[in-house]
């Protein structure tokens, strides 16, 4: 038998997947990234005249439900009207009867391609503007549920988008099962790429685990309208201990808490050129109480954890961590540097006159 | 956190009082200490009314140590022309030191009372 060449094949399966968008307002130009359901592609909106970024449903994935699914992550998106979240420009179906959404194109890099040069305080003042979004988010009663890294873009001018809603979570609404049944008796909803069925194979949570961002390629064809009990979604290491169980019924922004401080432990460590660094003990409480194990000990919103490192920015007390005198002193000092430096200087000329007076 | 005025005078007057005192270690002038801290007060609130009422207006670090050294300086090379003994150095430069102290301090600590009022 004769294979065919990895080139030759890899060509093949761009071609298979290329949308076809004649008809349509869209010109395609490049293949942007593969997920798990489907593909993000950078075209050209001829009638406005600008490139944005349509995502597609792929063609093995064409289900009705899984159509529904990607529609409802628009949708969901949609309603979330805010400058660190992606806008959804349009929606619809191609010719070819895939389903697609047509968004913003972000140009820019991705939080851990952008923070590699910045310093500590930089790192911390861009997370707090993470936060903002998630908080406006939280407050709509969406729970994004897969935060890292990498689906955090940083843009050409700064502007910070948080990306992928694939798994993100509806509270408030109450979730019927295909077959007519109310989930865990719970209310929620799962949006977009989000669910896989509680059955999903241990082969397919490994190939989340070997490639997170492809993450939503734990979902089958057959999942449900919403987030059955036992489903694990997410990504291993920035996943609460309650996603990682399954527990849908427990999930809630404080799930995304946990995820932040997972995030806040990487801006803290991962320092440029000091691989590993140990972060300062008031920042690392804030860190530990983010991703506590039990929910009720982390920190109840988003706001609260942004506000706890600010309060470490301005060197205020955190309410994670109870210093001792000394840290406080030293807090104070650093708090008041230029202040201190005045009055020992001041009292520094006091001692010399006294020492040397004139005769 | 106290209004920028009220900043000024309190630092202005603390600080004038320790200058005034520290005239104690000038044997020369001991006898007139009660003057000499009593006048160095009324020079550090003079100076704290001044650079308070200077950062109430112009919210700039810069600009506020500039304005606080100034005051500091011309009020205690006021004090010196008039002291019965050559001293200009030793008033001039703790002067300008509590000048620039006061207008730091304003600028950086002292709540605008517009800010207050809201």
């Amino acid at each position: 038998m004769k294979f065919l060449p990895d080139q030759v094949v890899a060509r093949l399966q761009t071609e298979m997947q290329t949308p076809d968008l004649s008809g349509t307002r869209y010109r395609p130009l490049k293949f942007l990234a593969h997920g798990g359901m489907g593909t993000v592609w950078l075209v050209q909106d001829s009638i406005l005249n600008r490139l944005v970024a349509l995502k597609i449903l792929a063609a093995e994935n064409s289900s009705a439900n899984l159509a529904a699914r990607l529609m409802q992550e628009a949708v969901v998106l949609a309603g979330l009207e805010h400058p660190g979240i992606v806008p959804v420009h349009d929606a619809g179906t191609l010719p070819d009867g895939r389903t697609f959404y047509c968004m913003k194109y972000v140009e820019g890099q991705t939080l851990d391609q952008y923070v590699s040069q910045l310093a500590l305080r930089q790192r911390l003042l861009l997370f707090q503007r993470i936060a903002e979004p998630l908080a406006f988010a939280h407050s709509r009663g969406i729970i994004h549920r897969d935060l890292k890294p990498t689906n955090i873009m940083v843009g050409a001018f700064g502007e910070v988008l948080i990306m992928d809603w694939g798994l993100a979570k509806v509270m408030g609404t109450t979730g019927l099962s295909s077959e007519g049944k109310e989930v865990s008796g719970h209310v929620m909803g799962a949006i977009g790429l989000s669910s896989i069925a509680k059955h999903a194979s241990r082969h397919e949570f490994t190939r989340a685990v070997q490639d997170p961002l492809k993450s939503g390629a734990l979902v089958p064809e057959n999942t449900l309208a919403t987030t059955a009990h036992g489903t694990i979604l997410g990504t291993p290491g920035y996943m609460a201990p309650e996603q990682e169980r399954g527990d849908v019924t427990l999930i809630d922004q404080r799930t995304d808490v946990f995820a932040l401080g997972s995030i806040l432990h990487y801006l803290s460590r991962e320092q440029s050129g000091v691989p590993n660094q140990r972060a300062s003990r008031p920042l690392q409480a804030i860190c530990n109480k983010s991703m506590a194990w039990e929910m009720s000990a982390r920190y109840p919103s988003v706001q609260e954890l942004a506000t706890n490192v600010g309060k470490y920015l301005d060197d205020m007390p955190v309410s994670a961590y109870r210093e001792n005198i000394f840290e406080r002193t030293a807090r104070l000092v650093s708090r008041n540097r230029v202040a201190v430096v005045l009055v020992l200087a001041y009292l520094f000329m006091r001692l010399l006159f006294i020492l040397f007076p004139r005769r | 956190m106290s209004n920028k005025i009220v900043l000024g005078l309190v630092l202005g007057g603390i600080l004038g009082i320790l200058d005034g005192l520290t005239a104690w270690f000038t044997p020369e002038v001991r006898k007139d200490m009660m003057s000499i801290v009593f006048s160095s007060m009324l020079k550090g609130l003079l100076a704290g009314v001044l650079i308070g009422v200077f950062a109430r207006k112009v919210n700039s670090l810069t600009l506020g140590i500039v304005f606080g050294l100034s005051v500091g300086l011309l009020l205690a090379f006021l004090v010196a022309r008039f002291a019965v003994h050559d001293h200009y150095f030793a008033i001039m430069l703790p002067g300008a030191m509590v000048g620039l102290i006061v207008g730091y301090a304003t600028q950086k600590y002292g709540v605008s009372s517009q800010l207050q009022r809201a």
